[in-house]
């Protein structure tokens, strides 16, 4: 099996490690990964501003860059969202559908199409807390949200939970927005901050060590709250836990 | 072009294409008892409830229940109280009644709710200027939710109507819970069934 | 017409500690509450789909369901008016009450009211208006709006009630006991209710088959201001019709559940036909609902039964309080019909949003709410209602995003991580990321790099 990996901007820029565990991991299912070299970004930041003008030629390249392969992958659930529901601002081509069709987050593509549950290699002997990203858990449905009365689920806990030592904390509050939203962390950013600094030490209080997401945009902020907050809380990946990262 | 006529219009004109009408379900779970049911609800939702007396006497019971009360004032011929509604004027002159005692057309096991009117009323302000309201309820009249309290048509073409669930209440100063907010204080049911002495 | 700048109230409000955390805390335990509530029923999702379904109906069959409403509310011996907009609604109600000498007013909540900005239109015509809810009272007497739809003081502590009213209704200002105060503002509002000329409602549901109002309270206020008064008058915004009695019982299981966890307000009150000797107007409102009917992007907001459970649900609002909104209705559905009265005065709304979903999630209608705030931020974006910074970031954002190679010179390379933030987060001249967080440092290598060193071309 083929996939294209679909590496966001900021993951390029500041996160290499996760793209490298995203690929590594995907090798290690059998995947043959191919990264089209000419990739930048998924438009999401424009498009959320309402900018979908700004955003067109973006989106237009994102196409062209993932346009022939039966699916595209990528540590991201918010640029999955983008993908699939909001990349609207270029013609709807026969091509454009096909490629929103097949974008996949990670934790969805190894769960649902690759449908792997162990990760033999994998060992993480930590106290960890799980936040799933609001486009992972409201958009792409990636688990149960606590607003609708529905039986339990969750795809990233069927990932992790196999992982060698991995114990779970939970917060009080686990899916409230941890605040990022794009550029409401600078545009609104006493709002942005205050839930950042809610969230990280919500997980802290919980006894958390480590709190993992599919969502590094959702880490970037958190990070940088618990840093400035001199918070004793580490941030992972899930890519890079499934990987075999021991810490 | 009238008021009127200019809002119909407009409406009429960005009306979107039509949606059909669902038809509503009743919802209907294994009610068991639903006396029970309807304590457990009222009880919640800050009222009282109190024994019918073995005695049958209702105007007796009253005087226990409220022993500093002066003025009883009752909308049904099941209690004598001290103030004839019959000879109410105005409805600012019940602003002394201590107690109101009414019966309730029916109650609804699923939120504690009593079904009251201005038949029951007889003057409507008796449930909202007194300080305490006791209101008689028939245990074979209490209907499990309110799909099945909505759907007692008749009952609407009441000129008023109303459903009661506990005394009146806020929340709105930090959250605190206080009853007896602009209406009544307490609430308290008493399961009896209608003419019963 | 100033633009209202969500970020700067935000800012303000949180600086108050005490009263941040307490309307967070207190809105979120609103949030648990309906949580049980709908757990509790297993057919909540399902009564969810009902409800936006006869709304949908209604609304898309309006024009007919209010000529119906007002056929049957005008047998009933109710007067039926009509109102463009906020302006003939107020004078509407004035010449109702100056036609009968009537000089005082009772009301109950009405959220309608407040956007017509009835009072101070009454007020400078020499009628006295009372609100008697006592969220509404606090909020009167301290010269502020409402700052929630169902909960108007909830962004005040007690002690701010003790002071506004030991300022207004001459309570002991040392004593912010919760009983006591409550008890006083009883004991002060009463007199008021016994001697008014006239008593006004909103309406939760206005039901075309009977011309009944139906209004939801927990205080009995709504139901004094009516039984009291000879003249009652019921504000009713146009897309508040629904058809029959019989779907009274979708909304009333979904509407307190929804707003405060209690399964039913402890007043349903059904106001159908004048009591003998009393008279009964109702004021029909449009203000913008026919225009928004015909958005179709939009229309669903008008699905609103005014719950407030998005409100509560929303990280943003519980963290920057109502009135950093600047209008009548705040929150999430705030942010989606609020440009629809003035799109300049209300362009930042709809960025005071993470797009996070929560509220879609909790409408009780199924109103679409995240996704309209997405549209609106495009129509903003398009009527160059933008900030400036904000425009040039993303048309910047959008030439080098688009081109792998101004892409690369720009994340590649050593240096400082904030030059290679997206060029988006360092635009604000404040440099905003950095207030309260630590910037991402730059590492040694991008992925692109480390995957052509690594894996070299394919």
């Amino acid at each position: 099996m083929r996939a294209a990996l679909f590496i966001p901007c900021y993951v390029d820029a500041f996160f290499p490690e996760v793209g490298i565990a995203t690929l590594e991991l995907l090798e290690r299912l059998g995947v043959e990964v191919v990264y089209p070299l000419n990739q930048t970004c998924c438009g999401q930041p424009m498009g959320n501003a309402g900018c979908h003008d700004d955003a067109a030629a973006t989106e237009a390249l994102f196409v062209r860059n993932f346009t022939g392969y039966d699916y595209i992958v990528t540590p991201s659930g918010s640029c999955t969202h983008h993908v699939r529901e909001n990349l609207t601002a270029i013609p709807q081509t026969a091509d454009t559908v096909k490629v929103r069709q097949r974008t996949y987050e990670l934790v969805e593509f190894v769960h649902d199409v690759l449908q792997v549950r162990e990760f033999p290699w994998a060992e993480f002997p930590h106290v960890v807390g799980l936040h799933n990203g609001c486009a992972s858990l409201r958009a792409l449905r990636t688990a149960k949200m606590s607003e609708i009365g529905e039986p339990p689920f969750s795809k990233p806990l069927d990932l992790l939970s196999k992982v060698k030592g991995i114990r779970f904390v939970t917060p009080e509050r686990p899916d409230e927005c941890c605040g990022f939203g794009g550029t409401f962390s600078v545009f609104e950013e006493p709002v942005s901050a205050k839930m950042g600094y809610d969230k990280v030490n919500d997980h802290r209080n919980a006894g958390a060590e480590y709190i993992v997401s599919g969502d590094m945009s959702c880490i970037m902020h958190q990070k940088g709250c618990a840093e400035r907050l001199d918070l004793p809380i580490k941030f992972i990946h899930i890519a890079q836990i499934l990987n075999g990262a021991r810490e | 072009m009238s008021s009127r006529d200019d809002v119909l219009a407009r409406v009429r004109r960005n009306q979107p294409a039509p949606r059909p009408l669902p038809a509503v379900p009743t919802f209907d779970t294994d009610p068991g008892s639903s006396l029970e049911r309807f304590k457990t609800a009222v009880l919640r939702m800050g009222g009282k409830v109190a024994d019918p007396p073995a005695d049958g006497d209702l105007d007796n019971l009253i005087g226990r229940l409220f022993p500093d009360a002066k003025v009883i004032c009752s909308a049904t011929p099941e209690l004598v109280g001290n103030r004839p509604i019959g000879e109410v004027r105005e409805p600012a002159d019940l602003d002394d009644v201590d107690v109101g005692v009414v019966r309730a057309v029916y109650g609804v096991a699923e939120t504690g709710s009593l079904w009251l009117t201005e038949a029951e009323f007889r003057v409507n302000t008796l449930g909202f200027l007194a300080q305490h309201l006791v209101v008689l309820l028939d245990p074979s009249r209490i209907v499990g939710n309110l799909h099945h309290a909505y759907r007692e048509r008749a009952q609407f073409d009441a000129g008023y109507g109303v459903f009661m669930t506990g005394p009146s209440a806020t929340a709105d100063i930090e959250g605190v819970l206080i009853h007896g907010a602009q209406g009544i204080r307490t609430l308290t049911v008493v399961p009896v069934a209608a003419g019963s002495k | 017409m100033k633009r209202i700048d969500h970020a700067e109230g935000s800012s303000k409000f949180i600086k108050a500690k005490d009263h941040l955390d307490f309307h967070d805390k207190r809105l979120w335990d609103l949030r648990k509450k309906r949580d049980r509530e709908s757990e509790h029923l297993p057919e909540w999702e399902e009564l969810r789909t009902l409800a936006s379904a006869i709304k949908e109906h209604t609304l898309t069959h309006l024009a007919d369901y209010l000529e119906e409403f007002e056929r049957n509310a005008t047998r009933n011996g109710a007067h039926v008016h009509w109102a463009k907009d906020a302006a003939e609604h107020n004078q509407i109600v004035f010449e109702i009450m100056s036609a009968r000498n009537a000089r005082t007013l009772v009301k109950a909540k009405s959220m309608l009211t407040d956007e017509c900005e009835m009072r101070p239109f009454l007020a400078n015509r020499g009628i006295e208006v009372m609100e008697t809810d006592l969220g509404e009272r606090i909020q009167q007497l301290d010269d502020e709006p409402p700052s929630h739809i169902v909960v108007p003081a909830v962004h005040k502590l007690k002690t701010d009630v003790a002071r506004v009213f030991s300022e207004n209704i001459g309570t002991d200002p040392k004593n912010s006991d919760v009983h006591y105060l409550a008890e006083s503002q009883r004991q002060h509002t009463r007199p008021y209710f016994l001697k008014a000329d006239a008593g006004m409602t909103g309406a939760n549901f206005a039901v075309a088959e009977t011309g009944t109002v139906v209004v939801c309270t927990n205080e009995g206020n709504a139901d004094l201001s009516v039984h009291l008064p000879k003249l009652y008058i019921a504000s009713i915004g146009i897309e508040k019709v629904i058809p029959r009695i019989e779907h009274l019982g979708v909304f009333i299981r979904m509407l307190s559940r929804s707003a405060l966890g209690s399964p039913i307000t402890q007043l349903t009150s059904h106001f159908r036909v004048p009591r003998e000797g009393t008279e009964m107007h109702i004021v029909l409102v449009d203000n913008g609902r026919s225009e928004r009917l015909g958005m179709s992007d939009f229309w669903y907001s008008l699905k609103c039964i005014r719950c407030g459970a998005c409100m509560n649900t929303c990280p943003v609002y519980r963290r920057s309080g109502g009135l950093s909104y600047g209008a009548t209705y705040s929150g999430p559905i705030g942010v989606i019909i609020d440009p629809t009265f003035n799109l300049r005065k209300y362009s930042s709304l709809p960025f005071a949003s993470t797009l996070n979903g929560s509220c879609t999630a909790v409408c009780p209608v199924r109103i679409n709410i995240h996704e309209q705030i997405y549209k609106w931020r495009q129509i903003i974006a398009e009527r160059h209602q933008l900030p400036f910074v904000k425009q040039q970031a993303m048309k910047v954002a959008g030439k080098v995003l688009s081109n792998p190679k101004l892409y690369r010179a720009a994340v590649e390379g050593a240096g400082a991580g904030i030059e290679h933030l997206p060029r988006f987060t360092i635009y604000s001249r404040f440099n905003a990321w950095g207030k309260q967080r630590e910037v991402p440092s730059a590492p040694q290598f991008t992925f692109r790099q480390w995957y052509v060193k690594n894996r070299g071309k394919k």
